[in-house]
């Protein structure tokens, strides 16, 4: 069966009555459901969604009723016969003006929302969470500022748009196993939660997750499992299928963040930087879900990769009447990365001093601490300022004019640094099983979601060297059962390779010591004589003596027939170490195992008569920690640096003053295209990270996160005005220009 | 084409070079009967709306979106999904220069490219970004892309020279 | 996934398809005639239309027609817009048409489709307009044909039961000096911002517009004021601007302030191009 969304038109309204009846009148229909159907608010941190609305509506798009037919186009023509009396009420369309006293109430039981993980909603306003940071004495900041710049910058929301819209599969089987068929980056998640808010033992609840067509943190998410969930429960458990449609998919799925950002920076005359001011006020939309950790991390990395001593952030998910938001590929680090990076611009201008001077003069290093406070080591820093005179290199900064004009085309280049760590819970792990096959061959189990990034070729590579053998030899399916497959956490925040990774290493030492172990018997010798490899275990003093892995890895046979051993099944798990909460006052803790870092550039030529530009080029040197595959690496940094520069240039939600979203098609809301690409430039620093498979760092977001900053740095030094907010457009630039004469 | 009750049709289409019977909506898109009647499922549906080009297939050798074309208009027509392909030179080029990542729009791209081949086998660059704009990828950075086209069409020049020209 | 249904025809003559909309009118189903279908799907898949019945156009034989007859060039209205412009009889008409959303759905967007659509911009009309085209038109009544200037006013203005069957336009107008020029807002596909299109004949310059309104146009009192060879070009600009024939478009593509700054230069450009030829 199908089933189909009835969504709310409205931006903030109370739900006076709904009518089902003209739908449940069209023949094929088999259940019409509201919020009240199965009352019961979602969500983390904050539980505070409901799946379907209940008595009132938040956002434009958001479910008010779900349509259950045998025919999709039959349960599309019901859904559009809910008809549902509204009381329109007043829209908060920004998080400052949720932040004004007075400002319309969005959620008006706050206090009562259950909170799962650290997070400070505060009730009577429209405060999701609050992180402070308070680090050094911003008195002294301040004092020994000799420059001091305050910049202001506004990023809206906008899709993540992957090219597969978000799709559900639910059955309830006769004995209460609950099946959920989801392209999803959280399948564990999603079992959690399905047994969590339905009251179904854990392990009668299976996520099959395939294959998925894209996702970048959006599918991150558990919002249409629990509507194709109850769609089923209202059919008797029989399999329903929802999937969005791409206009759905874009407002009534959860977004990409916006952010309103007030940076104030202060340095001495030489160009250090003393002190830094921030309040970042996200936009998280209607309900919190992980904008209220992305707001987290926009403040405990609100510095970018500077050392700064002194440090004020309050860093606030506002509740507003637009789309809610989730994860998106950088997870706040992009939006905190524009308002920190056309900050030092700003100073750079300021002080009149090589923008990339100043940043390598204060990038941040081993020693130095972060706005939270923890101490910087090589492992878990690397190597910024190598990055920083690679990218130089790679751009030819030193041997060009900042702007080169060409009649009415002006060329230059932006640039900027960035960091990243990742904000998990404190517990996140994984799991990993290999399995021998009786010719030698592996199976190997885990639950990274394969959404497009390589890992789970990544994955594979990583146990082929440990055992130094042919990765063709090593079988991992494309998709994820949770029944079978050993839990991740998520498939997010660049995590998967390191915790996978570091299961997978386990699992591997947990099978050679099997392997050897049984080696030893045949080859008569302690097993710590032995080593694996090219398939076969052996004397490591005389690897010719030694017995092929096919010959033991379902046990031994002598040629009497006795057999010793068994399969061997090797076993690994991994969970974040040393992860803390943070301090509710001074933001004092340690978010995750390590930054990756890297510089950034963007070179433009601008039109100075109607403001079009080419982006010409883009550059990225990152420190990687250590590359496992080249072409894979090279390829998740460029698409990275492409959706950034798309996001950078072109795309936002438009609203009405109503708060409903104009552009929810391709037509209209624009994607970079074929053609448009600039010629890229990537080139890599490997400064292990020692806690990491082989020192490997995340790279799977960062390309995207400094291309905002880098492209409006370029084109603000080729138009000669500050340009602080997204999205780029020719539009922008001209009213930008036409405001400040 | 023959009228089977009030609602439904029966169409004849050649998909993949076989014949095929299906009964049909008037209001069903080609992209839908391909899925769910022929379980064709290399045709993906990314919009429904003619914007994005991952339902692209071929009728009669040329490039078409599949959610743009009713199934009752197709009788009689040849079609192409990537299924039907087996092996081509364009495929071949997408996987040899890693052209692709999470895939979903790829078979799109992949039959735009083989349309292309079809009708314009000599395209220089204006011509292949004039008909690779109907397609989005939101993974790769239209690097790779560009590179196995390239590979395709035995294109030579530098891609940034030759775009953005027309502004 | 269009939520509703409706029967399909394709009637293979000019009459039949005018026979089956009465009858179909008559039943009360709502017909509409089809051509490309890209809009009548993408407007039902939204139910924003809901038609009982539609009527494809594409088996007669005279929608088709793309032939230079005599001294007149014959568009069937069902050629598709990369038809024309791979067969390139009208260059004008091939930018227009190239400029209509992307390659694979010019594949199957017609120049009847396009212009007789209810989206804003309508681009492939503009050409038409300039060149004073003649339009086949059929109903009830036969066939007549008439001035294109007669039927559009700001869109296709036929009595119920007619459809546009091809379009003439005199040899002489097809190979005129023009300029083409289409404005998004950024990128190379999408909505017009602006576009306008030119031609020259007689030194007199012919301009008509889309993006800039809420519908396509030309405009003689336009026309005057950018001819006026006494006024140094930005004074005639500044006059043409006062002389839309309606409020300029705001929308999604860009605000109607800025799309004065955009119109005004793109105007220039195209008196440029041509007073330079």
């Amino acid at each position: 069966m199908h089933a189909k969304i009835a969504f709310s038109p409205h931006a903030h309204a109370k739900i006076k009555s709904i009518d089902t009846s003209r739908a449940w009148r069209i023949p094929g229909v088999k259940a019409v459901i509201t919020g009240a159907y199965y009352p019961v608010l979602t969500g983390s941190p904050l539980a505070d969604r409901p799946p379907i609305a209940m008595d009132k509506v938040r956002y434009y798009g958001e479910p008010v009723a779900l349509v259950v037919a045998e025919e999709e186009y039959i349960a599309e023509m019901a859904a559009l016969q809910i008809q549902v009396d509204y009381e329109v009420l007043p829209v908060v369309l920004s998080p400052s003006e949720a932040l004004q006293t007075g400002a319309p109430l969005i959620h008006e039981h706050l206090a009562a929302y259950e909170i799962s993980e650290q997070a400070y909603p505060e009730p009577g306003t429209n405060i999701a969470n609050r992180t402070r940071i308070r680090k050094g004495n911003m008195e002294e900041g301040w004092r020994n500022s000799e420059h001091i710049v305050t910049v202001q910058v506004r990023l809206p929301q906008s899709d993540h748009a992957a090219m597969e819209v978000r799709c559900s599969i639910a059955e309830i089987l006769p004995g209460g196993k609950v099946n959920i068929h989801s392209a999803s980056q959280s399948p564990y998640v999603i079992q959690k939660d399905i047994s969590r808010y339905f009251h179904i033992p854990l392990h009668e609840v299976t996520v099959h997750t395939p294959l998925v067509g894209g996702s970048y943190g959006g599918k991150s998410a558990v919002q249409l499992e629990y509507l194709a969930y109850l769609a089923s429960l209202a059919v008797g458990g029989r399999a329903v299928k929802l999937v969005n449609s791409r206009e759905l998919d874009m407002v009534s799925s959860p977004v990409h963040i916006g952010l309103e950002s007030t940076i104030k920076l202060g340095c001495t005359r030489e160009g250090k930087i003393m002190a830094a001011e921030i309040l970042h006020l996200f936009d998280g939309g209607a309900y919190s879900d992980r904008g209220a950790i992305m707001s987290r991390a926009g403040a405990t990395d609100c510095t970018g990769p500077y050392r700064i001593d002194n440090v004020q952030c309050d860093s606030l998910c506002m509740y507003t009447n637009h789309p809610y938001s989730t994860s998106f590929r950088g997870f706040g680090h992009p939006e905190l990365t524009f308002a920190m990076e056309r900050a030092m611009d700003r100073m750079a201008d300021r002080l009149n001093m090589d923008p990339l001077v100043l940043r390598y003069m204060n990038a941040i290093g081993p020693g130095d601490t972060t706005p939270t406070q923890t101490l910087l080591n090589r492992s878990n820093i690397g190597d910024l300022r190598t990055c920083i005179t690679k990218l130089k290199t790679l751009i030819d900064w030193n041997d060009r004019p900042r702007a080169e004009i060409n009649g009415h085309l002006i060329k230059a280049t932006g640039i900027c640094c960035f960091w990243k760590n990742s904000n998990t819970p404190t517990n996140a792990g994984a799991g990993a099983m290999i399995k021998f096959n009786p010719d030698g061959s592996i199976h190997l189990l885990c639950g990274a979601v394969e959404i497009g990034q390589g890992t789970r070729t990544a994955l594979t590579q990583i146990l082929a060297e440990r055992f130094r053998m042919d990765d063709r030899k090593i079988q991992i399916r494309m998709d994820i059962e949770t029944d079978k497959d050993p839990e991740l956490w998520k498939t997010v925040a660049s995590r998967s390779t390191f915790l996978v990774g570091n299961a997978i290493l386990q699992a591997a030492e947990d099978a050679i010591m099997q392997l050897k172990n049984m080696a030893s018997i045949v080859l008569q010798c302690p097993p710590a004589d032995l080593d694996v490899g090219g398939g076969r275990v052996f004397r490591k003093t005389r690897p010719e003596l030694g017995v092929a892995i096919e010959q033991i890895a379902n046990g031994y046979t002598f040629p009497n027939g006795n057999t010793i051993g068994s399969q061997v099944i090797g076993r690994g798990s991994y969970t974040m170490r040393n992860i803390t909460l943070l301090d509710p006052i001074t933001g004092r803790g340690n978010t995750g195992p390590e930054w990756t870092v890297g510089a950034q550039a963007v070179e433009v030529e601008l039109n100075t008569r109607d403001y079009t530009y080419r982006i010409v080029k883009a550059a990225t040197v990152i420190d990687a920690g250590r590359v496992i595959n080249p072409g894979f690496a090279r390829a998740q940094v460029t698409g990275g640096m492409s959706m950034g520069l798309s996001l950078a240039s072109r795309e936002a939600f438009r609203f009405n003053p109503n708060g409903a979203i104009l552009n929810r098609q391709f037509r209209t809301y624009k994607l970079i295209r074929y053609g448009e690409q600039p010629e890229y430039f990537v080139d890599f620093v490997e400064t292990p990270h020692l806690e990491a498979p082989y020192g490997l760092r995340g790279i799977g977001e960062h390309g995207l996160i400094g291309m905002s900053a880098a492209l409006a740095n370029s084109l603000s030094a080729a138009a000669g005005v500050e340009l602080n907010q997204l999205p780029l457009t020719p539009e922008m630039i001209w009213r930008t220009m036409h405001d400040s004469v | 084409m023959s009228s089977f009750d009030a609602d439904h049709y029966r169409v004849e289409l050649q998909v993949n070079g076989e014949q095929q019977t299906v009964r049909v909506r008037a209001a069903e898109t080609l992209l839908y009967t391909l899925r769910d009647h022929l379980g064709l499922t290399g045709c993906k549906p990314g919009c429904n709306n003619g914007d994005c080009g991952a339902c692209t297939i071929l009728v009669d050798g040329q490039p078409m979106k599949s959610c743009l074309m009713l199934t009752v208009e197709a009788w009689g027509k040849q079609i192409t999904t990537i299924e039907g392909l087996a092996g081509s030179a364009v495929q071949r080029a997408f996987a040899q220069n890693q052209a692709f990542q999470c895939g979903y729009c790829t078979p799109g791209f992949i039959m735009n490219c083989e349309g292309l081949r079809h009708v314009h086998p000599q395209a220089d660059e204006e011509t292949v970004r004039i008909w690779l704009e109907s397609n989005i990828c939101r993974c790769t950075s239209y690097e790779e892309i560009h590179r196995a086209v390239k590979d395709v069409f035995a294109i030579n020049t530098d891609l940034n020279r030759n775009l953005n020209t027309d502004k | 996934m269009i939520p509703f249904d409706f029967e399909y025809f394709h009637p293979s003559t000019v009459q039949m398809a005018v026979d089956l909309f009465q009858n179909l009118q008559r039943q009360g189903k709502r017909p509409m005639y089809y051509a490309g279908g890209t809009e009548i799907i993408t407007f039902a898949r939204v139910n924003s239309i809901q038609p009982g019945a539609v009527i494809d156009l594409k088996s007669i034989p005279e929608c088709n027609v793309l032939a230079m007859q005599k001294d007149i060039l014959v568009i069937g209205a069902c050629v598709t817009l990369s038809a024309l412009s791979e067969a390139d009889p009208f260059p004008l008409l091939s930018a227009a048409a190239q400029g209509v959303a992307d390659q694979t759905s010019r594949n199957k967007i017609t120049l009847g489709g396009n212009i007789s659509g209810k989206i804003h911009y309508r681009e492939a009309v503009l050409p038409l307009l300039l060149a004073n085209s003649r339009m086949v038109i059929a109903g009830t009544q036969g066939i007549r044909v008439t001035s294109i200037h007669k039927v559009f006013n700001q869109q296709m203005r036929l009595t119920s039961g007619e459809f546009l069957v091809q379009v003439l336009i005199d040899r002489d107008d097809v190979s005129l000096p023009f300029a083409y020029f289409k404005k998004r807002e950024i990128g190379h596909v999408g909505y017009p911002l602006v576009t306008v299109a030119a031609l020259r004949k007689n030194d007199e310059m012919r301009t008509a517009f889309s993006g800039v309104c809420a519908f396509p146009f030309r405009s003689a009192a336009i026309e005057q004021v950018l001819n006026d060879s006494s006024l140094p070009i930005t004074a005639r600009i500044e006059r043409a601007t006062g002389k839309l024939p309606a409020s300029l478009l705001d929308n999604v593509e860009g605000s109607a302030a800025y799309r004065e700054f955009v119109l005004k230069q793109t105007m220039a450009d195209a008196v440029h191009r041509l007073e330079r030829r």
